[in-house]
């Protein structure tokens, strides 16, 4: 092998589309390794403060397109203090003076602030391609830059990032000769939008494909759209409120009628039910359809919608569609693949909810069923059981029980052995998140069984060390472990640290881990970052007795040591 | 006057509540963000609730069970038929992405109407936090005018013609209501629309008496 010229050598390497096997293939020799360096395109890294940017950089000097992450998973649920971290600006500024070919960058739980953007938007001649994914810290003159600056655009996805709406003038900044646009997703800004630049620019990107408005965009506006994009594949639709036999709605039935390519549906962020048998005609042909922001189509308005669906692969929808609204979705998506249902009151824990009856009847229904989120207000074992036998192709099962340490509400016993079915049944499980009552036979089953399970979120569950032991001697491929409000502690860290190294990440809040606990972690695994976050008080760590317990602590492992930007309430030990 | 009398009382007592439950909420200024929202999310809800309490009904061990808990910022049970309501206060839980619960929370666009204005506005409620604030959004909106004694009158003004115009709205019941007549809270709750009314209309509106007009059509 090793007589292969480098130029084919690197041709081969061109075929190989994921990191692990690029990784695995410069670990063969020193010859391999020198190519893969230089061929390699796209780098992944999960978290930004995993390496420093310049190590990357020397690593691998042709870098295309990066994809970073900063928070923790937590983060998302406002367990992380909101200063913690995960700038994006020192990456920027190395790339700027390194990568000159720089096309892509996405960007997950980052604080991207716009002298970031304005500077992305300076260096890269060939930028094309910027994905924000529950950012902050930027608004809309940062997206000006990009739009005004950017030349060859072709991707602006915004998706569920806390965006300071400074109106919508940023649209305008696209310049005239702006016409590579095939995607532009802005659906999370929430202020107006200057409609006649939105138009125009639609009107003058023949490769549009892909197009999310926000509540902003009112209907008219969507009919001039669609008029001017018949080829769009994906739509978001923004604000959707009319009168059903006015002029407007009339036109869009119209409009709507000639988009004969739209695959995916989303938005909807405002509603007159009514008005959705304009989308009717084109249901059949889509295969993706979020209705999580639209909390204005419910009942019989959204079963009709879905009874059109019958090619759905994914479905993101409201608990307002009920287990009777469910059990539609299994007799008519029979395609369907990625099902989650979010609550939309969650405190309310009142009427609207599913149950483990809507679960029973997808499982049934949609074979092809592999990943799932599913907020709920109960479950039973057998429903679990009966779930695991219907549907062994399970990648992610996320279940979330609202009360959350609520037993089988039958039966009144723990969900182990639901929970334990899931893992025994589903060989491809990767991601999993528990709830409800759960004692130390569940993390027994998961360490037994879970072999390919790379993220476990446990909240509220186990009984002792035992429980998460039984995880970390197990489970041979976790990569991530998240842990609030259960009662491990110090041994449960400590008998096994080595495994940590193999793991990008672990999270504890409201644990029983100790200071002194993660002071021994931190001196035996040098190459290991443990933060305490304390924000409760900040007096100087030396004050603090070893016996205290730890709020929460991030551990993760590093090639750069505790990092410089960590606030005051963040202790690297 | 008797029909306004009549109407008054049980309108009174909401309004006296309400302003209990907007101390209560500027008195957690040092809360966290997510907590802040969660007080909000049941303000709006205890307000029904306490409406039900004062009509004779059952609900007032829980409203106030809430609140205690709201401010300990613990998760205990207040009592133990209601765990649903600690439940509630438990940071972070259900798992529902903060950026989501926003989105879903704050559907409170209402249109603005200006008598004789050719056009509509809309503005979001949720994204102030008291009367001053809207009515200086109001002020930059329509740029013509300027507030007038805004902490007694709240009335906007054309300097132009000297035309003075009263901010209305449309409460949940279809009503006519001067904006200012209920705490800010129950106001964003309770607001269908706005209309900035020329004050020569608005003679028969005063704050508190709901004031089903002829001129609000």
């Amino acid at each position: 092998m090793t007589y292969f010229p480098e130029e084919v050598l690197e041709h081969v390497f061109d075929f190989l589309s994921s990191h692990r096997d690029r990784n695995a293939v410069s670990q063969v020799c020193k010859s391999w390794f020198r190519v893969e360096r230089w061929s390699r395109h796209r780098v992944f890294i999960g978290n930004c403060y995993a390496i420093s940017p310049e190590r990357v950089i020397a690593r691998f000097p042709r870098v295309r397109a990066l994809t970073l992450k900063g928070k923790p998973h937590f983060a998302d649920f406002s367990l992380v203090p909101h200063d913690w971290g995960g700038f994006v600006y020192p990456w920027i500024v190395a790339m700027a003076k390194s990568y000159p070919d720089l096309e892509e960058l996405r960007l997950k739980r980052m604080v991207v602030s716009d002298e970031s953007l304005e500077l992305l938007s300076r260096s890269f001649p060939n930028f094309q391609s910027l994905v924000l994914v529950s950012c902050e810290g930027f608004s809309t003159d940062g997206l000006a830059s990009i739009a005004a600056n950017c030349r060859v655009l072709r991707e602006l996805d915004l998706q569920e990032n806390e965006v300071e709406d400074r109106r919508g003038h940023w649209l305008g900044c696209f310049p005239d000769s702006c016409t590579s646009l095939v995607s532009l997703n802005f659906a999370c800004l929430k202020g107006e939008v200057n409609l006649g630049a939105l138009e125009r620019l639609v009107a003058r990107c023949p490769n549009l494909r892909s197009l999310r408005l926000n509540r902003a965009v009112p209907l008219e506006a969507l009919h001039k759209i669609l008029t001017r994009a018949p080829q769009l594949v994906d739509i978001g639709i923004g604000s959707y409120v009319h009168e059903s036999n006015s002029e407007a709605y009339v036109k869009l039935c119209n409009a709507v009628l000639n988009c004969k390519s739209v695959q995916s549906l989303s938005g909807f962020l405002e509603v007159a039910p009514c008005c959705l048998p304009a989308f009717y005609p084109i249901c059949l042909n889509l295969t993706s359809l979020n209705l999580s922001y639209a909390p204005g189509i419910q009942g019989n308005e959204l079963i009709n919608l879905i009874r059109h669906c019958r090619k759905l692969q994914r479905l993101w929808i409201l608990d307002y569609i009920g287990d009777k609204g469910l059990e539609v979705v299994a007799s008519t998506c029979k395609e369907l693949q990625e099902l989650r249902v979010f609550p939309y009151d969650p405190y309310g824990g009142g009427n609207a909810t599913v149950t483990e009856e809507g679960l029973v009847a997808i499982s049934m229904g949609c074979p092809k069923l592999h990943s799932l989120l599913y907020f709920c207000r109960q479950m039973t074992n057998a429903a679990l059981i009966n779930v695991a036998k219907n549907c062994p192709n399970f990648t992610r099962f996320r279940l979330c029980i609202l009360d959350p340490t609520k037993p089988d509400h039958v039966t009144l016993q723990p969900l182990d052995e639901g929970f334990g079915a899931i893992v025994q049944s589903c060989k491809g499980l990767r991601r999993l998140s528990l709830s409800g009552l759960l004692t130390d036979q569940v993390f027994l089953y998961i360490g037994m069984y879970a072999e390919r399970l790379e993220m476990l979120s446990i909240a509220f569950a186990g009984e002792s060390d035992k429980g998460m032991l039984y995880v970390l001697n197990g489970c041979k491929n976790l990569r991530k472990l998240e842990i609030r409000d259960s009662p491990f502690g110090d041994i449960a860290l400590l008998t096994n640290v080595g495994k940590y190294e193999t793991m990008r990440s672990l999270w504890m809040s409201s644990c029983d881990v100790t200071l002194g606990g993660c002071k021994a972690l931190a001196k035996k695994m040098p190459r290991l970052n443990v933060e305490i976050i304390n924000e409760k008080d900040q007096m100087m760590e030396n004050s603090h007795d070893d016996g205290e317990k730890v709020e929460k602590m991030f551990v993760y492992r590093t090639l750069c040591g505790p990092r410089r930007d960590a606030p005051d309430f963040v202790w690297t030990l | 006057m008797s029909p306004e009398t009549a109407r008054n009382p049980p309108e009174s007592e909401v309004t006296g509540l309400n302003f209990k439950e907007t101390e209560l909420t500027l008195g957690l200024p040092g809360e966290s963000r997510t907590q802040a929202e969660i007080v909000s999310k049941n303000s709006k809800r205890g307000f029904s609730e306490t409406v039900d309490l004062n009509l004779g009904s059952s609900s007032s061990s829980e409203t106030r069970g809430r609140s205690q808990v709201e401010e300990q910022g613990e998760s205990e049970a207040p009592c133990a038929g209601k765990p649903p309501a600690s439940k509630a206060q438990v940071v972070g839980w259900p798992p529902v992405r903060s950026f989501r619960k926003n989105a879903l929370k704050s559907c409170t666009y209402v249109k603005v109407a200006v008598d004789g204005a050719p056009y509509l506005r809309k503005v979001d409620l949720e994204t102030y936090s008291s009367y001053q604030q809207l009515l200086s959004a109001l002020e930059n909106m329509f740029t013509c005018f300027t507030i007038r004694n805004v902490l007694n009158e709240r009335k906007l003004m054309d300097p132009v013609n000297g035309t003075e115009y009263v901010p209305t709205y449309e409460d949940k019941d279809g009503d006519w209501m001067l904006v200012g007549d209920v705490p800010w809270k129950m106001f964003v709750a309770s607001c269908k629309r706005i209309r900035l009314m020329k004050s020569s209309e608005a003679v028969g509106l005063a704050p508190g008496t709901p004031a089903q007009s002829a001129s609000a059509s």
